[in-house]
């Protein structure tokens, strides 16, 4: 084919310290098309668009546009290639109006002409079907209205090629379709598109072709015509790879967690866990599987305390007492009874760490309300911090040395060792091996596995799913804040999961809460 | 592709020897200590010759030493009063307004009581009440910020005036001395700190001080609270703490010892109470604070060094002429000075074609860049068979 | 209270109203940006003396042949020139070195202080004696710029012909900042910056050269606030005391306005005649101090009111006291 692609990525390759976002990525993209650009997370999708909107610059390789290699190194640069991004954490100012908002930046000096630029908004609102009203406040908006900004501001900047990072994760069905309606318009207008989803019934649905990334690197570009949602399955997930995990079986596992029928709201009241329910053993790893924002972040703090909960009933029973209602109780008398929570957010210190503080003041922060009436107690901390710093092999210079300045993987070590050393009878994790190199990452599957052997029970939420089959032994599915599925660890494949996570067989294909794909610590909190 | 990246890069340094820190300091010193010469320069006085006059004035003699005390006593006060408030990014900039008010408490007891109730009780009840007074008068804006979020810079910022408008009432109203004076009658002794070495003991009561706030912020439930919320309000919450209730505590403690603070210098130094009781101390107080990075110790050394300054500054207005307000442009430029760097502590300026990491040895690990590329070719492979 | 004396008290408060406008509208430039500089005390101060410094200079070299206009040029230049260079120190400090805003505005405001202290007192010292200026010179700075025959047009003559030139020429800044704001590209690229600096520099707008700009000129703009309240209220003489605490009620009073230019024209007015209400005014039982906290209650009070009804228009800039750095995202 000698045609020239509109947008090429020649060996593109992207590293975050040790790891490689991209690897040696080669893609590209013909005009007029509408591409979906696939994988599970922490692929590399958005690491890779971002290279071709200006927000990062790639350690090597080369990006040609229309056959040119060109140099993109800020959003501005983007634009003059003609290349836009809607990204999912909207930048807009709130207290603009959306025409404001769609001219921010531009490079037009003078008298800002409010109704020549409200005109000019409503001449593309009309050639491709949008509603906007050019004139309202960012802050009155719905989400799907503020994205619908993000799109004009785009093509305001006449864009021709035009990337959407999971743009369908924060609308309802309806707000999908019009979404792809207008997606449709744009192609016969001859614009390129690039849509960055892990929902295949949307990829079937509304692209051209289909790239797939996996671990960073490019598998394969297929048509969507000449493939199904099982083959894209196989091509995302992988096939399986062995890993060298003990797994006993369980003995005698009792409930520890009934969970029934949990519900809850965001602050702008979308649901995010809707109907949940489960039972947690005692001796059993249960995994939490799902695509990020499925509502795996809220259902750990909704049993933690840390959330609202609209309605539903968390049951906990411990080794040899009566159960107790653990809705409505304060997240410390919830710690006090033995659940303990290790969650590392995507900054890993938005939540459970003081970055500040050596190890022996972030043990502290389990203990320090039980030590003396008005003097903290070091020595009981300071133990600790020894021990996990021995046990579990912490690279610092000294235990009081600030754990910000720690590299990722001993971070999380502290968190979960302290966890751990609190001898909770419920253990939940979430992402303990976000970003850790193999080796670490057995130390914390061995601590999980010496965990469920004591008789704890372990939730842990994971992404990888190689590694949630051979650890676990039960797999709860989230998918849109419901669960779609209860499996097997022992027998369950990754096809099935991978289909469970994206709705297909799954209860529920409807939910508006797919929601926000945010695993990170720091929205949940923050606002309540 | 190294030239395609942008000329210098600033990113943020992890970690520097303290040995370096302490040089960038001190050239920040030097630097504004040349810089004042300069000013000397331009009020036709000889630069050496005005610091030795400065320094010989400030401690050469046993007076010129107890003036020092003197000024840097309230500063150090005030200072350490903030520690706590900074620690937990509460920014109090009302410390002038808790140390009028807490005057103010204390003046009324002295004026009322003063010759009704012996010396010793009577100062306590005083400092009581200044401490009552100033917590007060922080506790409201601390209410304001945790259930509202009120910006509490500019609230605090407001009762620093209303404070002084009050008191500027009471001196020209109700606790007038003579009619038309303007002035409040000095108090009564019972009602004035004795002297001890020659200054009002006020300066034992500050070195208490010290002694307290650091062990509070260290060893104390309430300074590891402080510390927690300080770093992240959510995982304050995770550990269970109760948010508001440590902001409005923590704020009432700063405002007490800033009433105290008043308390000494208008029983102690001053013995009188006037509208301009603060003096600007609660001001000068927060960068006092700042610089010595919330160390205790170090704002005693920061707070004497002012202290130096201004009463060399006004040996050299009477020995050479040069406006003694030449201490205010030094501090200025000591602060500005040194604020600025900090940058370099922490971060570093990676300029083009340097990568900069061999220099302090920085902790972020180079990319592996290459080495990946093999196994890269044979998945794209598999996924391409897997395809077909 | 009579016809007359209620157009006296407006005219005073006018006046007296004049230096603040000065100073708020040059801080709500700069706080627009999401600088919170609050040394604005400093720099009226420095613009105090360097503008009268300034015109000292210029009477004293000119002698007999000292014409008015250029006088007031100079003081102006002068005044402005000082403020852009303390407020240039301050951005150095916070946009570029990001120091705290709060920790550097106190210093500057300590170290301009000291600045104008020191050149007042210098400039006293080296007259020995009083700084004065020729009484041809000290009109051209509180007379009025309109023909006398318009000054005596009855009541609309005092209220609206009988003012120096400061007085129109601040109402020309305001309106121009606030049309610049609200009907300029480049105004509203400021107001993002000040909102929200990572969605303007994600839209390619330079977040430092903005913050930059409008805290130099709103710099200048606030010295200017001194100068005037040197030159016309104090009567071309430096009385430090005089101006300290003006820089402070500038800041309250940009509150007070919610951050609106348009709105510094009669809070300015209204703080200016409240700060002295009480001499024309004199109402029994309330006594002269309570008149001059009044403007810091009602800041308070408008302050908690907005923080409680909060409705977006009127917060302070979501960015402002923050410094913006870029990988911080």
């Amino acid at each position: 084919m000698e045609t020239t692609h509109v947008v090429e990525f020649r060996g593109i390759s992207k590293y975050f310290g040790d790891n490689a976002a991209n690897d040696n990525v080669d893609l590209y993209l013909d005009k007029g098309v509408i591409m979906s650009l696939l994988g599970e997370n922490g692929s590399g999708k958005t690491t890779l668009m971002n290279m071709l909107a200006g927000i990062y610059f790639p350690d090597k390789g080369e990006i040609l546009i229309n056959g040119k290699p060109v140099t993109i190194r800020s959003p501005k640069d983007a634009f003059e290639h003609h290349i836009g991004m809607i990204h999912q954490h909207f930048m807009l100012v709130d207290v603009f109006t959306a025409a404001e908002n769609i001219v921010l930046g531009l490079d037009e000096a003078g008298r800002l002409d409010r109704r020549q630029i409200a005109d000019k908004v409503r001449a593309i609102s009309e050639k491709y079907g949008f509603e906007i009203d050019p004139n309202k406040k960012v802050y009155d908006m719905s989400v799907s209205e503020k994205q619908t900004v993000e799109i004009i501001k785009v093509l305001y900047r006449g864009a021709d090629i035009l990337i959407l990072d999971e743009p369908t994760a924060v609308l309802t069905p309806q707000e999908t379709e019009k979404l792809f309606r207008i997606m449709r318009t744009m192609k016969e207008d001859g614009k390129s598109i690039i849509i960055i989803t892990h929902k295949l019934n949307e990829v079937m649905s509304i692209s051209d072709v289909v790239a797939v990334l996996r671990k960073g690197k490019h598998i394969a570009t297929v048509r969507t015509g000449e493939t199904n949602e099982a083959q894209l399955t196989e091509m995302m997930v992988g096939r399986k790879v062995e890993l060298d995990i003990d797994r006993l079986d369980p003995r005698d596992p009792k409930p520890r967690l009934t969970i029934a029928g949990l519900t809850c709201r965001d602050n702008e009241g979308v649901e995010k866990l809707s109907d949940v329910g489960f039972i947690a053993y005692g001796g059993e790893i249960l995994g939490i599987a799902g695509i990020a924002g499925s509502g795996q972040k809220e259902l750990l703090e909704a049993i933690a305390g840390l959330r609202r909960i609209e309605k539903g009933s968390i049951i906990y029973t411990p080794e040899g007492k009566a159960p107790t209602e653990l809705v409505g109780k304060s997240p410390m008398e919830i710690k006090d009874a033995g659940v303990a929570l290790a969650f590392v957010p995507e900054d890993r210190l938005g939540m459970g760490l003081v970055g500040g503080m050596g190890m022996t003041g972030n043990m502290m922060l389990r203990s320090w309300s039980k030590s003396h009436k008005w003097f903290i107690d070091k020595k009981e901390p300071r133990r600790l911090a020894q021990e996990v710093y021995k046990f579990l092999e912490v690279a610092t210079p000294d235990i009081d040395y600030p754990v910000r300045k720690l590299s990722g993987g001993n971070v999380q070590k502290v968190l979960v060792g302290r966890e751990i050393a609190s001898e909770p009878s419920v253990l939940m994790s979430a992402y303990a091996v976000r970003g850790l190199d193999i080796n670490t990452s057995y130390i914390i599957y061995n601590l999980m596995a010496g965990q469920k052997a004591k008789g704890v029970a372990v939730i842990f939420v994971g992404e990888d799913l190689d590694v949630l089959l051979q650890l676990c032994d039960k797999i709860l599915v989230l998918c849109g804040g419901r669960v779609s599925g209860i499996v097997d660890a022992r027998t369950a494949t990754k096809e099935e999961i991978g289909l469970l996570m994206t709705s297909i067989g799954g209860s529920s294909t409807e939910s508006r809460a797919g929601s926000e794909s945010n695993p990170d610590g720091k929205e949940g909190l923050k606002n309540e | 592709m190294n030239e395609k990246a942008p000329l210098i890069h600033i990113s943020k340094r992890e970690n520097m020897s303290r040995g370096r820190i302490w040089v960038i300091r001190l050239l920040a010193f030097l630097t504004a200590i040349l810089l004042s010469c300069l000013v000397f320069l331009a009020a036709g006085a000889n630069p050496v010759e005005a610091y030795s006059t400065m320094i010989s004035g400030a401690l050469g003699k046993k007076s010129g030493i107890r003036q020092v005390v003197k000024v840097a006593a309230p500063l150090l006060g005030t200072a350490l009063a903030l520690a706590p408030c900074f620690r937990m990014k509460f920014w109090n900039i009302g410390a002038e307004g808790q140390i009028t008010i807490g005057a103010m408490a204390a003046a009324f007891f002295a004026i009322n009581f003063g010759n009704k109730w012996p010396s010793a009780p009577l100062l306590i009840i005083m400092g009581l009440a200044s401490m009552l007074m100033g917590a007060v008068w922080a506790a409201i804006p601390a209410a304001f910020k945790a259930r509202w979020k009120t910006n509490e810079t500019l609230f605090t910022l407001m009762l620093n005036y209303i404070a002084i408008g009050i008191v500027g009432w009471l001196q020209g109203g109700p606790w007038e001395g003579k009619k038309g004076s303007q002035v409040i009658p000095n108090f009564a002794d019972a009602a004035v700190l004795p002297k001890v070495l020659g200054v009002h003991c006020g300066w034992i009561i500050v070195l208490l001080l010290v002694v307290f706030i650091y062990i509070y912020m260290k060893y104390t439930k309430h300074g590891y609270e402080i510390a927690v919320l300080g770093e992240s309000e959510n995982t304050a919450r995770y550990a269970g703490m109760n948010v508001m209730k440590i902001t409005v505590r923590t704020a009432c403690l700063s405002g007490a010892i800033c009433g105290l603070v008043g308390f000494m210098v208008a029983s102690g130094a001053n013995q009188t109470l006037y509208a301009s009781v603060a003096d600007g101390v609660g001001f000068t107080a927060i960068t006092v604070a700042w610089l010595a990075q919330l160390n205790p110790f170090a704002m005693v050394i920061i707070a004497i060094l002012f202290g130096i300054l201004s009463k060399g500054a006004s040996s050299l207005q009477t020995g050479m002429g040069v406006p003694a307000s030449v201490s205010d442009i030094i501090k200025g430029l000591l602060l500005l000075c040194l604020l600025g760097c900090e940058f370099f502590i922490n971060y570093k300026l990676n300029f083009r074609g340097h990568d900069g990491h061999g220099e302090t040895g920085a902790a972020t690990p180079a990319a592996p860049a290459g080495n990946t590329a093999v196994p890269a070719a044979k998945s794209s492979e598999e996924g391409k068979e897997a395809a077909k | 209270m009579n016809g007359f004396s209620l157009i006296g008290l407006i005219r005073a408060a006018i006046l007296n109203g004049t230096p603040l406008l000065y100073g708020t509208s040059g801080e709500i430039l700069t706080q627009k940006s999401g600088n919170m500089n609050l040394g604005v005390e400093g720099l009226m101060f420095m613009g105090g003396a360097f503008g009268l410094c300034g015109a000292f200079v210029y009477g004293n070299a000119a002698g007999d042949n000292a014409v008015g206009w250029i006088a007031v040029l100079i003081a102006f230049l002068c005044a402005f020139l000082a403020g852009v260079a303390g407020a240039f120190i301050y951005s150095v400090l916070t946009v570029t070195l990001r120091a705290n805003q709060n920790v550097t505005g106190l210093a500057l405001t300590i170290f301009g202080t000291g600045v104008g202290q020191f050149v007042g007192e210098l400039m006293r010292l080296r007259v020995g004696g009083n700084v004065s200026i020729s009484n041809t010179l000290k009109t051209a700075f509180s007379g009025s710029i309109f023909p006398e025959a318009m000054q005596k047009i009855p009541v609309l003559g005092d209220l609206l012909f009988n003012y120096n030139i400061f007085v129109y020429a601040g109402i020309v800044i305001v309106v121009l900042m606030s049309w610049f704001m609200h009907h300029t590209r480049k105004g509203l690229y400021l107001r993002a910056v000040g909102e929200s600096p990572a969605t303007a520099d994600a839209a390619g707008i330079s977040v430092t050269r903005y913050r930059y700009a409008a805290t130099c000129l709103g710099g200048g703009i606030s010295a200017l606030g001194g100068m005037v309240h040197t030159m016309t209220i104090a009567g071309c003489v430096w009385n430090h005391n005089a101006l300290a605490g003006e820089g402070w009620v500038a800041v309250a009073l940009v509150i007070f306005c919610l951050w609106k230019p348009l709105n510094a024209l009669w809070g300015s007015m209204l703080f200016g005649g409240l700060l002295i209400l009480y001499l024309r005014l004199p109402i029994p039982f309330i006594p002269t101090q309570i008149y001059k906290i009044v403007p810091y209650i009602a800041t308070t009070i408008v302050l908690i009111l907005v923080s409680m009804r909060q409705r977006k228009e009127d917060q302070p800039p979501a960015g402002l006291g923050l410094n913006y750095f870029r990988e911080d995202r």
